[in-house]
């Protein structure tokens, strides 16, 4: 008997059946009502989670059909933020099923033709990297400078957007001419360090806020780790795993680990909650079943950390003491928060950097509707849950939001100023780093 | 019936966004937060944004013969909104503003879809608080609770949602809107209209707007566990304190099977042997006072022979409450059917109901866990199922029968909040017997002669006159 006929246990996301014990789970009491996002604004049933898992019921027994396009419509309106699995009492795990429907979808039908053509670049790092330096070469024509280092897309370009919501009223990051990982050496050498972590950048960092990934290499050399940053490192896959596609997440995760491997770092680093989650959850369980990846996936995940969770709790990092005036109130990434667990530490960073005066906002662990690619194909959606932000946002008088993760950057960034708030956007770990850099000043 | 010429009338109403139709909508608002009851299929979902478009819609559907289910956030325990003849879902959600916050008279304004927590919210702002507090506080609507008079974790102290609201205004079932009640803590002007659309789940007209009083929240609050050896114990110390002269916010109990499942589930540091746990709190406006009853509680609970710990910070308080909010989640966690009750008796028998429990489930070879208000004598039987196991829910009914058989002997009722629905209206006649049953069909017949509003709910017609009704539409 060949060796790979050797029943393993079953993933949900190869095999759709799998997921009836977790549809069970729910019992429909509809507490998701209060956390999701997506139901505080149009208040239909199919938008929260007890309703697509009522849908999904329909599906499994067969009176609707996989790929009937209102079931597909519903599946993808869904954010995969996971707020209803922290409320939900009986811990059903949406994010599994939700996905694990999806992957299905992209089984029977393939991935429709757009994102075919989305994403197969991702296949392909290489490729993808050309694409994304010449989109920020060519965004110089195509956008204007708009605020502090934002770009808005320029008429005629404008004129077209219009029509997929990309108005000239939207705010992007522009792309860095030169992307992170190519201006910072593969090694970033210190004596007598304390410990040489990897940085897994992600696809935001590199290209569109490097600065903060510098900022986050600074911090790591401030506190004496050493900083392996392997080129051959790609995107964590999770923008193409909520859309079903499993063989490039696949893919993409191998890449990765045996970049990872190669450096023989003793801890991971994240700056981005949905690449730190992959890390630490999504690349175990995709793999579950590979008789290779299954134990890297294993030994990755459980050195995976938020670079804030790194400093407090792994290598109690150094005090700042350099003085940076500001009020600032800080948003919980969804992925961060609620799949990493992540949300008092870059609290208490913030806390302890001299002259920043801390404002909690209400509701900070409410997403902001980036969602990755759903503020691009649920763009009227995605505002209206952007606008609630922005209000928390403003009402608590900071001067600066702070987050965690570069995708509710871009997105609180083009609200902001479309709700009029005049908040400065940042990374919390810009901030220490700045703390850092004005001790030499003072 | 319902066609597309009636599907389009609908959109012109209520605008074409807020009519869903989709099979995926349909299969959606085809259930509720009950178990164990069939599921519909609506034709269509209508989203009214005002009352004039509640009012055009059920002069459509009255002319059109097609029954109307309005609903709210779709929490409720009986499968009181679940469309089991097919027809409109009316869902109110999208009326959910909040008219008025009146700090002066004490009372609030909402329209039907606001939730309960929203109007907590904006009552918080001027130190008042609407106190009905059911485990659905973050969800469920303010339209939905009046219509179900839901009760929750502080009825024993603060009463239920009948208690707080003072008028309303209703569409009836000839499309007229009609307003009664107000703002005064006195009105006897008219019947009691507040009342008898309190818990009327639906069936008599369709409520717009709610005029409901505010409390000024209190300021001091003590919360204290209780464990003991024996249920009778527990059943004491909860009579002993209402002897004391003091009502506590809450009083709840669990039983050992609901204990020993919550430490499995949680790690919360109960102890497992015990046969009973309470949790009580003691709240109000003066520390002295709220001190003052704490330390009667703990008299009552040491006479009584409970093992005591008490709160001395918001932390601790959590901790202490984090047993009982794990009551629910931790016995659904043992199987896929959570059959949950509210059968209710007279505090004083809530000894007796609980072994009679205990007897049931024994009996029946089944998996139940009970916790509840122990304060209200409102228990609440839990009992966990396989779905698929045919035998296994055959035996789930029949304890069901038997444990609103033992409430209404030990002076009880069917229902303490959850409301009769479909889930227990084959019970009904069994407590208010048949002068009883032809009261309420009186009044639905005098209100709502069509049936229009959410047949096959809470008033049991006999076969032949429901097939004389329809025929009369």
């Amino acid at each position: 008997m060949p060796a790979e006929s050797v029943a393993r246990p079953q993933l949900a996301y190869d095999e759709l059946q799998a997921i009836q014990k977790e549809l069970d789970k729910c019992m429909h009491c509809g507490g998701c009502m209060a956390v999701c996002p997506v139901y505080a604004t149009n208040k239909t049933e199919a938008d929260v989670a007890r309703g697509k898992i009522a849908v999904a019921g329909a599906v499994l027994e067969g009176s609707l059909k996989l790929d009937d396009p209102e079931v597909v419509d519903m599946l993808f309106n869904c954010l995969v933020c996971k707020s209803c699995m922290q409320s939900c009492p009986t811990k059903v795990d949406f994010g599994r099923i939700m996905l694990a429907l999806r992957a299905a979808i992209v089984r029977e039908k393939g991935l429709p033709w757009l994102k075919k053509a989305i994403f197969s670049t991702l296949k392909h790092p290489e490729l993808f990297d050309r694409g994304m330096k010449l989109g920020a070469a060519l965004s110089g024509i195509a956008f204007r400078k708009v605020g502090e280092n934002g770009i808005a897309p320029r008429s005629p370009f404008a004129f077209v957007g219009k029509a997929v919501d990309f108005d000239e009223n939207r705010w992007l990051p522009a792309l860095a001419p030169v992307p992170l990982r190519d201006r910072q050496p593969e090694l970033v050498k210190i004596e007598k360090p304390v410990a040489r972590a990897a940085f897994f950048t992600g696809c935001s960092m590199n290209y569109f806020y490097p600065e903060t990934g510098e900022d986050l290499i600074q911090v790591l050399k401030e506190n004496r780790v050493e900083v392996a940053i392997p080129k051959k490192q790609a995107c964590c896959g999770i923008p193409v795993f909520v859309h079903g596609d499993l063989e490039t997440i696949r893919e993409l995760g191998r890449r990765n680990l045996d970049a990872m491997e190669a450096t023989g770092a003793e801890y991971l680093i994240t700056g981005c909650g949905s690449c730190g989650g992959a890390w630490q959850h999504e690349y175990k369980e995709i793999f579950a079943t590979d008789p290779e990846y299954a134990k890297k996936a294993e030994y990755w995940a459980a050195r995976t950390y938020d670079i804030s969770a790194f400093l407090l709790d792994v290598i109690h990092y150094r005090k700042p003491t350099g003085k940076v005036e500001a009020v600032v109130t800080y948003h919980d990434s969804c992925h961060l928060k609620k799949t990493m667990k992540v949300s008092r530490e870059p609290r208490e960073i913030l806390k302890d950097v001299p002259g920043v005066t801390y404002k909690e906002m209400a509701n900070a662990d409410a997403c902001c509707g980036s969602g990755g690619s759903y503020v691009l194909t649920h763009f009227g959606t995605a505002t209206d849950i952007a606008e609630r932000k922005v209000n928390s946002v403003k009402d608590t008088g900071a001067d600066t939001v702070a987050t965690g993760c570069p995708a509710c950057m871009m997105q609180i960034f083009d609200n902001l100023h479309r709700f009029g708030g005049e908040q400065k956007v940042r990374h919390y770990i810009s901030i220490l780093a700045e703390s850092y850099r004005n001790e030499q000043s003072s | 019936m319902i066609d597309s010429a009636l599907i389009q009338k609908l959109r012109e109403i209520v605008g074409t966004g807020n009519v869903l139709t989709s099979k995926v909508n349909l299969v959606t608002y085809g259930y509720d937060a009950t178990a164990d009851v069939p599921q519909g299929r609506p034709d269509v979902i209508v989203m009214p944004t005002t009352a004039e478009q509640v009012q055009q819609v059920v002069n459509l559907a009255r002319r059109n013969g097609v029954a109307i289910y309005s609903r709210g956030a779709g929490t409720n325990l009986s499968g009181g909104t679940i469309p089991v003849e097919k027809g409109i879902v009316l869902s109110l959600q999208k009326m959910n503003k909040i008219v008025e916050v009146d700090a002066e008279n004490l009372t609030a304004v909402v329209q039907p879809g606001v939730i309960i927590q929203e109007l907590n919210n904006a009552a918080a702002k001027h130190g008042l608080m609407y106190p009905p507090d059911p485990g659905t506080v973050t969800t469920a609507t303010m339209g939905g609770s009046v219509a179900e008079n839901s009760g929750g974790l502080r009825g024993l102290k603060y009463g239920v949602t009948k208690h707080y609201v003072m008028g309303m205004e209703v569409v009836l079932a000839n499309g007229d809107r009609v307003r009664f009640g107000g703002k005064t803590v006195k009105n006897v002007t008219a019947y009691d209209f507040s009342n008898l659309f309190v818990g009327s789940e639906g069936t008599l007209g369709i409520i717009v707007e709610i005029t409901c009083k505010l409390l000024p929240a209190p300021k001091y609050r003590r919360a204290m566990l209780a464990t003991y050896k024996s249920v009778s114990d527990a059943g004491n110390t909860v009579s002993a304190i209402i002897k004391a002269q003091v009502i506590p916010a809450t009083l709840e109990i669990l039983d050992n099977m609901t204990i020993r499942t919550v430490e499995d589930f949680a790690h919360v540091g109960l102890p497992v042997e015990a046969e009973a746990l309470l949790l009580i709190e003691v709240d109000g406006m003066a520390e002295e006072v709220v001190a003052r009853e704490a330390e009667a509680v703990v008299r009552c609970v040491n006479e009584n022979h409970g093992n005591l710990r008490v709160a001395n910070s918001d932390a601790e308080r959590d901790a202490l409450w984090a047993a009982r909010r794990a009551a629910l989640p931790a016995l659904a966690s043992l199987n896929n059917t959570v059959v949950l009750e509210d059968a209710t008796v007279p505090r004083s028998h809530i000894t007796d109901m609980l072994l009679e429990l205990r007897a049931i489930a024994t009996k029946y070879k089944l998996t139940m866990g009970t916790f509840g208000h122990a304060g209200d004598g409102n228990l609440h039987p839990t009992i966990l199922a396989d779905k698929n196991n045919k035998d296994e829910m055959d035996r789930v009914h029949h304890a069901v029968d038997e444990i609103f058989a033992a409430a209404l002997r030990f002076g009880g009722t069917l229902s303490g909040e959850h409301g009769i629905g479909i889930a227990k209206m084959k019970y009904l006649g069994n407590e208010i017997g048949e002068t009883g049953l032809d009261l309420m069909r009186t009044l639905k017949n005098a209100l709502d002669p069509a049936h229009m509003f959410n047949p096959g709910k809470l008033v049991p017609f006999p076969k032949k006159e429901e097939a004389e009704v329809s025929h009369a539409r």
